[in-house]
């Protein structure tokens, strides 16, 4: 033994116990039970790791570390893009830190009953707002939801091309593009990305049209778009699609459906999207989960590399209970031979997702909706009123908008810079991703933002862009 | 067994589906009114939407009131085992999910940063990701790590995508189109190899318990694009000839890269690099103390590579200049995304502060307490009657996993490995892992003692598991017809999966028990 402190995490580390064991399975050191490993594998020293911390000095030592990071909670935060600040109830909070979800593993249905049913209870209500009967549990992210949908969407055509909106998340476009494979692989899967309309930010309808043919496999477009634009001709471009023989996957942030219309009623075959914005707070990122629907089609069903929870009686008479089903399909079941691959992924936040849609019930969803228009259209109107500011799509979206900075002589880094002296994150520059909207940063609003925020920030930027 | 054990009983609240719960118009959230300014301006929110995009009815959500939630959801949590008991669930080391980790991780500093804030803005979470980058570094001999992947899955399909940007950096990627794993390797690295395009050779077990040397000589080529490879497997079994497996893959022109997840009976006992590997990869939320969550996450999969394979890493990795820490997105050669994003930073957290606690020295002692406890529970387990190992070839002690079957006691009592699991739950024993698919060996399981459990916890789990195979010998009912102490009983079979029975929601449910297809719930009025 190394060293025979005992420590608390470790009930054997005490050295009369670890004795104990080695006289009963007759060897004298722990060291003759790592004689499986050669003796040119081993190591020959020691760790070199920084000294170990009690609890107390952990504390402290971690505290100090983390409080030279600045909040968007002490911070006016207008960012978004893939990660959204909320309000998240303190409710939420103290259900999904349960250490018994928490700590536990596979389980059985019937040991785990409560963990299953809630995350039946996940997919159930998500597949109300959704308006779709098949929900998986969650996946990594909005953009690994994207990546699986488009290669489901391959193996249900046989076709091998995707299109794509341009008007996306980089870094989901990032992830896409990863999953479709590079062009040396025989599994390979195109890319061909549709612009948006320069005044509306709208999908180009023309080049939708061109770009769609007997080839495509899917078209996937977001409602609202990355930049925050509502698409109105939703299911014109699934009927374009459907024409095509080709899958509609619709991107969707579910904050938004309580006012804005479930994909499925536009023609959604697959929808995707993230489920942060359902009661999971920032995490720098770390709150990110996608989560992935259909109809309850078997030819859907049987293309999903997720894990599925069922609702099923029991032996006994009027009991239910839940088990994974389809489970055979995946990478568990068969390697390489299952749809993808599954994993850890970010089911904790099911729960949190859960907790959260069972407390905003219909009218939560259908008020926050409201407010964040009512918000992020007055916060609009509020810049675009100060000289040399401009928003780029001033009608018809949710949540974000595009606030451009061409009229000034500052880019988005320097107005962000003196914002950030102000204690204001400002939004998110763009003017790398889409150059063709010059000095523009992605603003978003939502019900957390008041009156005061909106004005504190008008009156920032008016003394920015000086 | 002279004196019947203990066991255990769930709480039963049969608990109604939050969908069957509510009455309408209760609220459980409220929102105050935008201010008179805001309205006046826009008084009407829907008309900002195209009328073509307005929701026209509103979702069957439940109305329900705060309380009703919080109690409904903390009655669920009961109703879940997980580690309130015992678990030692074979592959997924599980560990003490310590509290002041929790704490930590759940800051406000931690939980209300935006991933995209000025770097100035997140020193402190930047400083703890470094921080674990270089105690990860010396566990690995490894140049960097990143952290973005969100499980173990996910790094290993790091791994395959960075495998294709180096041979597509050599103009050889069409060509490279194997990758090499073994059956005992976890399979989301054949999985990730193949949704990356690649073929996927696996190599099957000889009579030591690992893949022959000749049986690798024979999968290399020059298609040969890489390695998967775990050591010890799951079985326990360690692969003595792994450094001679590096050369050969490298020779042909291939990486190696090595999953870490068993890592505990390995951990500072040898380095990857030092072994010959190019890349690694390392699970925050199991091995790293971090929790599992149901196989759930969020969850990390630490993915370190060397210097050379450095510059395909997806972006941004986390750099230090000495004096401040840096986001680096500008690299030029990478990968670009995996997920979105830099990590799951409240796994790194937890991780950073578990390797903290332990030190060095509670690392080393960790490896040897887990091997020394399998071992241990080993000679216990061999003593139940009907229970094997594997592989008796290998006679040489397993490391922190040992593969065991029941396949004696299901010839003599017909009892199998899945009733011998939910008996187990009876006494507040979570039930233990069987195998990865394919089952290579008949009714295995593999519990993983792992170091967080006493003796006396091995002692109770080694007696259960006697207690049932004497039930099984005297009474055979009584374990196929369990759980008996649960919050309900075992659930029909195939109904999960049957197309007509299935139902992955509420509505899907109804729709299913409206035509007939399924009987009355639980709740309905009929029944």
């Amino acid at each position: 033994m190394s060293v025979p402190t005992p420590h608390p995490y470790m009930a054997n580390s005490v050295p009369a116990l670890q004795r104990e064991m080695l006289d009963s399975i007759g060897v004298d050191s722990v060291e003759e039970l790592f004689v499986q490993i050669p003796e040119d594998h081993r190591l020959q020293r020691p760790l070199n790791l920084p000294p170990r911390l009690s609890e107390n000095e952990l504390r402290r030592h971690l505290i100090r570390t983390l409080s030279k990071n600045t909040t968007a909670e002490t911070n006016l935060s207008f960012l978004g893009a893939g990660i959204w600040q909320h309000h998240v109830p303190a409710a939420v909070d103290e259900i999904v830190r349960r250490n018994e979800w928490l700590t536990s593993v596979f389980g059985e249905p019937s040991s785990d009953h409560g963990r299953n049913q809630a995350w039946f209870e996940f997919c159930s209500q998500l597949g109300e707002l959704l308006n779709m009967d098949l929900v998986g549990l969650p996946v990594r992210s909005w953009g690994t939801a994207a990546g699986h949908a488009l290669r489901m969407a391959a193996r249900l055509t046989g076709r091998n091309e995707v299109v794509i909106v341009r008007a996306i998340d980089p870094e989901r476009l990032s992830v896409i593009r990863n999953f479709c494979e590079p062009p040396e692989m025989a599994s390979h899967i195109g890319i061909r990305l549709v612009d948006f309309d320069a005044a509306t930010g709208q999908i180009d309808m023309e080049d939708l049209h061109q770009a769609v043919g007997p080839q495509t496999a899917a078209v996937y477009f977001e409602v609202p778009s990355y930049l925050g634009v509502i698409e109105s001709r939703g299911s014109e471009i699934a009927a374009i699609a459907h024409a095509a023989g080709a899958q509609t996957i619709v991107g969707v942030d579910p904050i938004s459906l309580g006012v804005l219309s479930a994909p499925a009623d536009y023609g959604a075959d697959i929808v995707v999207g993230t489920i942060q914005t359902l009661g999971v707070r920032m995490h720098a990122g770390g709150g990110a989960g996608g989560f992935i629907a259909s109809s309850d089609d078997p030819r859907y069903a049987a293309e999903y590399p997720a894990l599925l929870i069922s609702i099923s009686e029991t032996l006994v008479a009027g009991e239910h209970g839940f088990g994974l089903s389809l489970f055979h399909q995946s990478s568990y079941g068969l390697r390489d031979k299952g749809n993808d691959w599954t994993g850890h992924s970010v089911y904790m936040w099911a729960i949190a997702a859960t907790a959260y849609m069972a407390m905003m019930g219909p009218r939560g969803f259908e008020e926050i909706g409201a407010q964040i228009l009512q918000r992020a259209h007055y916060a609009s109107q509020l810049l675009s009123e100060i000289d040399g500011v401009d928003v780029h799509f001033p009608a018809g979206f949710f949540k974000e908008f595009v606030v451009s900075f061409n009229a000034t002589d500052k880019s988005v880094a320097e107005v962000n810079r003196t914002l950030l002296d102000d204690g204001i994150f400002g939004g998110k520059d763009l003017s790398t991703e889409f150059p063709e909207l010059g000095q523009s940063a992605l603003y978003s609003v939502t019900e957390i933002h008041t009156l005061a925020d909106i004005e504190r920030l008008s009156g920032a930027l008016r003394k920015a862009i000086a | 067994m002279t004196e019947k054990l203990k066991e255990y009983h769930a709480p039963v609240w049969n608990e109604s589906s939050i969908m069957e719960l509510g009455y309408p118009g209760r609220r459980g959230l409220l929102f105050s009114e935008a201010e008179p300014n805001i309205r006046e301006r826009f008084p009407e929110p829907e008309a900002l939407i195209p009328a073509s995009m307005r929701r026209r009815s509103a979702p069957a959500l439940p109305e329900m009131t705060e309380p009703e939630v919080l109690y409904h959801y903390l009655r669920l949590s009961q109703q879940t085992l997980g580690m309130m008991g015992m678990s030692i669930f074979g592959t997924c080391t599980m560990k003490y999910n310590a509290q002041i980790n929790e704490a930590m991780a759940w800051r406000p500093e931690v939980t209300e940063l935006h991933p995209l804030q000025h770097e100035d803005t997140l020193q402190g979470a930047l400083e703890v990701v470094y921080g674990m980058d270089t105690i990860l570094r010396e566990l690995s001999g490894m140049d960097q790590f990143v952290f973005q992947a969100g499980g173990g899955a996910d790094a290993a399909y790091t791994s395959a995508v960075i495998t294709r940007a180096y041979h597509a950096a050599r103009g050889e990627l069409a060509q490279r189109d194997e990758i090499i794993t073994t059956i005992q390797t976890h399979p989301s690295s054949a999985a990730t190899a193949a949704a990356a395009g690649f073929k996927v050779i696996t190599l099957m077990l000889d009579e030591n318990g690992y893949p022959s040397l000749d049986a690798l000589k024979a999968a290399v080529s020059d298609r040969t694009a890489a390695l998967m490879v775990n050591n010890p497997d799951d079985m326990g079994v360690y692969n003595p000839e792994m450094k001679e497996w590096v050369r050969i893959v490298h020779e042909a022109g291939g990486l190696a890269f090595y999953d870490h997840a068993n890592f505990n009976g390995a951990m500072s006992k040898l380095r990857a690099r030092e072994i010959g590997f190019d890349a690694c990869m390392f699970m925050l939320h199991k091995t790293f103390g971090a929790p599992k969550s149901g196989v759930g996450g969020p969850a990390v999969g630490a993915y370190g590579c060397s210097e050379e394979l450095a510059r395909y890493l997806p972006a941004p990795v986390v750099t230090y200049d000495g004096d401040r820490y840096h986001l680096d997105y500008d690299r030029p050669h990478t990968i670009g995304k995996i997920r979105e994003f830099w990590g799951n930073l409240p796994v790194i957290v937890k991780a950073y502060a578990w390797s903290r606690s332990m030190g060095a020295e509670g690392i080393a002692q960790a490896s040897d307490i887990s091997v020394l406890a399998n071992n241990y529970m080993e000679k216990g387990l061999l003593a139940i009657r009907g229970v094997t190992r594997s592989h008796p070839n290998a006679s040489t002690p397993r490391l922190e996993m040992t593969r065991y079957s029941l396949q004696q006691l299901k010839e003599d009592t017909g009892v199998d490995v899945h009733d011998v699991q939910n008996r187990m739950t009876d006494f507040g024993i979570d039930a233990m892992w069987t195998s990865h698919e394919p089952w290579l060996v008949p009714e295995p399981f593999t519990p993983e003692a792992g170091e967080m459990y006493g003796k006396e916890a091995l002692d109770r789990w080694i007696a259960v598991l006697a207690q049932i195979s004497d039930e099984a010998y005297s009474d055979p009912g009584l374990v196929k017809t369990s759980p008996h102490n649960q919050a309900i009983h075992r659930l029909k079979a195939g109904m999960t999966d049957d197309p007509s029975s299935r139902a992955m929601t509420w509505r899907a449910f109804l729709k299913k028990r409206n035509n007939g297809a399924l009987g009355a719930g639980p709740h309905d009025p009929a029944s």
